[in-house]
């Protein structure tokens, strides 16, 4: 193999462990939900894990309200751009989105390509993220400018990323997701495993599960295409509401740390930890871990 | 002299992704041509001229093709997954239901086409005549265009950047023989970029006629909805209205109303009345809507008295009031 390329994004990216791309093809079936989990519960999987998560949804950022970050700000130093932290100063869980760069919330980015791929250069290059032992990217639908900018500008790291496909179980969602599995093969990357995700709903009232969604069409494609699954989740409200900030008494109680982070956020992993979907994203995280740590999923691309 | 036409060949959407330099400032940028990007570039002499700069040679055919389409809707939405496409597929079969009027639906989500499959016409391949490519018909009155016709498998992908996104939404502009339209419903993909701008650059000169936006009824929707509607401002569409999807569910065990996406925020009623955009009405999640467009039905014929039928019927009465239809 070549020796590493020397570029602005390997220098940034040397003191980064894994790199895992969350991607699905089709949009709202939840890759940033299972993003943002993914995030909390890989810090929460070791005292000392340092993870990261950057959103490449360039004109559709929803990582900041997720962690509970809206209307954070990034700061520049002489070092390169401060991520937020959305655990304060304990500076586990870094977070950078283009959501964190608009005066106006409701402000739309209308960029084409060209530069959509500069500030995906720059959110490698220019971000301060320090040593991580994950760096977990959010991506936008589809498998285009951002998708092609991430896999060009990560070249020389290339042997540390490796992707999660997040499906829903209905036939129009697993065609965009078949798509994003040619994506990821075409461009040799290793894929730890696919998620379905809404995969059913329990009624509240009366506890009868009703497939909203369909059911099972990620673990048979997952099977017929030799991949390892992961698991499904069933639609969480209480997660949903947890992610959406439901309560707006509770979103407006969210105050601005000194030391960045939110209170909101701070509390944010402690009450994710009591959704039903935690334990079973746990599950989903042994494995990615140990996916990772055995470094089993390089073969599957060779 | 008789100028003899030639089919205009159908792409082969497959090839190799354009070999642009990387920081490339794109065609129609101030420094096109000047950049240091720019240097070794195959076409920097054309951008450098300012060639690019000047109107498309696409438009003249654009306006052409198009003078026979008499209203163009957008369905948009910031966020993916929403239900534009199903909402499309539904508001072209009601269309269609009047025999009288001719519907086109075009499909401009290029990497993740979902049309085909939702019409129930995902096998069909595009045709090329001496008159244009032949949209794949539905029934006799409802064309359609997609990339998704193109492709040798539904699972290929379309790994593609901006400009050959840009240049087959052109295609599917000029190229397409569309006949005579009462209705061409445009079908795009989340968010706002490149495939947002073309079509609403392609179509200036003749002019669209408004766009629906849907939504659902949870924060985060909204957030990227608040931003598509901005654009909608910033470009100068008119939006006719928004429609909330997955409003609320109903337990087929214990008909108990229960909310999936929970309107933390006020949902799109409020948005809607915060940004001074006409709310069309709320579509309740009914799995029956996921299955039909699975199966390529139309939840319209298959279900017409469920709850969700009432209302999709209820928005595009509206809509066609709204258009003075």
């Amino acid at each position: 193999m070549a020796a590493v390329e020397d570029t602005p994004v390997s220098r940034r990216l040397r003191s980064v462990k894994h790199i895992i791309i969350v991607c699905s093809g089709k949009g709202g079936v939840g890759k940033s939900s299972v993003s943002t989990q993914l995030a909390l519960s890989l810090r929460a999987s070791s005292p000392t894990a340092r993870v990261g998560v950057l959103d490449v949804d360039l004109t559709g950022p929803s990582i900041p309200r997720m962690l509970g970050l809206d209307g954070h700000a990034v700061h520049q130093s002489s070092d390169g751009w401060v991520p937020v932290y959305a655990d304060g100063s304990e500076a586990r869980l870094a977070c950078m989105s283009v959501g964190f760069l608009l005066k106006r919330r409701e402000e739309s980015i209308v960029w084409r390509g060209p530069k959509k791929n500069g500030m995906i250069r720059q959110f490698l290059s220019d971000v301060r993220w320090g040593e991580l032992d994950y760096l977990v990217i959010d991506t936008p639908p589809g498998t285009s400018d951002e998708h092609l900018s991430l896999v060009e500008h990560m070249a020389p790291v290339h042997s540390r990323i490796s992707a999660v496909l997040v499906t829903t179980p209905q036939a129009v969602a697993l065609l965009d997701a078949m798509k994003c599995l040619s994506f990821t093969r075409a461009t040799s990357i290793p894929v730890l495993g696919l998620i379905e995700n809404m995969s059913g709903y329990v009624c509240p009232c009366c506890g009868d599960i009703s497939n909203v969604f369909s059911t099972g069409g990620g673990e048979e494609m997952a099977k017929r295409e030799g991949l390892r699954f992961l698991g499904s989740l069933p639609v969480d409200t209480e997660l949903v509401s947890l992610l959406d900030a439901a309560d707006p008494a509770d979103a407006q109680s969210t105050q601005v740390l000194e030391d960045g982070g939110s209170v909101r956020s701070f509390r944010l992993l402690e009450q994710y930890q009591k959704t039903p979907t935690a334990p079973l994203f746990k599950n989903i995280v042994d494995q990615v871990v140990h996916a990772l740590t055995a470094g089993e999923g390089r073969t599957e691309a060779s | 002299m008789l100028a003899v036409q030639q089919p205009v060949p159908i792409p082969d959407v497959l090839s190799v992704p354009s070999n642009a330099p990387e920081h490339c400032p794109g065609t129609e940028s101030e420094l096109a041509g000047k950049a240091d990007a720019c240097a070794g570039c195959a076409n920097q002499e054309i951008c450098a001229s300012g060639q690019t700069k000047g109107p498309d040679p696409a438009l003249p055919f654009i306006r052409q093709r198009m003078s026979s389409v008499k209203r163009k809707i957008l369905v948009l939405s910031g966020k993916g997954g929403v239900g534009k496409s199903t909402f499309t597929a539904q508001l072209g079969w009601a269309f269609a239901a009047d025999e009288q009027l001719q519907t086109g639906i075009m499909d401009v989500d290029i990497c993740g086409p979902s049309i085909p499959t939702i019409l129930g016409i995902a096998s069909e391949q595009v045709h090329s005549s001496s008159s244009g490519w032949s949209p794949v018909y539905v029934q006799d009155n409802l064309g359609v265009m997609s990339v998704g016709f193109m492709l040798p498998s539904a699972k290929d992908a379309v790994m593609w950047r901006g400009p050959k996104k840009n240049g087959l939404i052109s295609q599917f502009l000029k190229d397409v023989d569309w006949g005579e339209l009462d209705y061409l419903v445009i079908d795009t993909p989340p968010g706002t970029s490149d495939e947002h701008l073309s079509i609403v650059q392609f179509l200036k000169e003749s002019g669209i006629d408004g766009a629906v936006v849907i939504t659902t009824p949870q924060e985060v929707a909204l957030q990227d909805v608040r931003r598509e509607i901005d654009f909608c401002r910033k470009v100068g569409i008119r939006v006719l209205g928004l429609v909330e999807n997955m409003s609320g569910f109903v337990c087929p065990s214990c008909k108990n109303e229960s909310q999936i996406f929970k309107p933390s925020t006020g949902g799109g009623r409020r948005l809607a009345q915060d940004m001074g955009v006409d709310f069309l009405g709320a579509v309740p999640l009914d799995p029956r809507i996921g299955k039909s467009a699975d199966y390529g039905v139309s939840f319209l014929d298959e279900y017409p008295d469920s709850p969700a039928s009432t209302a999709y019927l209820d928005i595009i009465d509206k809509l066609k009031a709204k258009l003075g239809d």
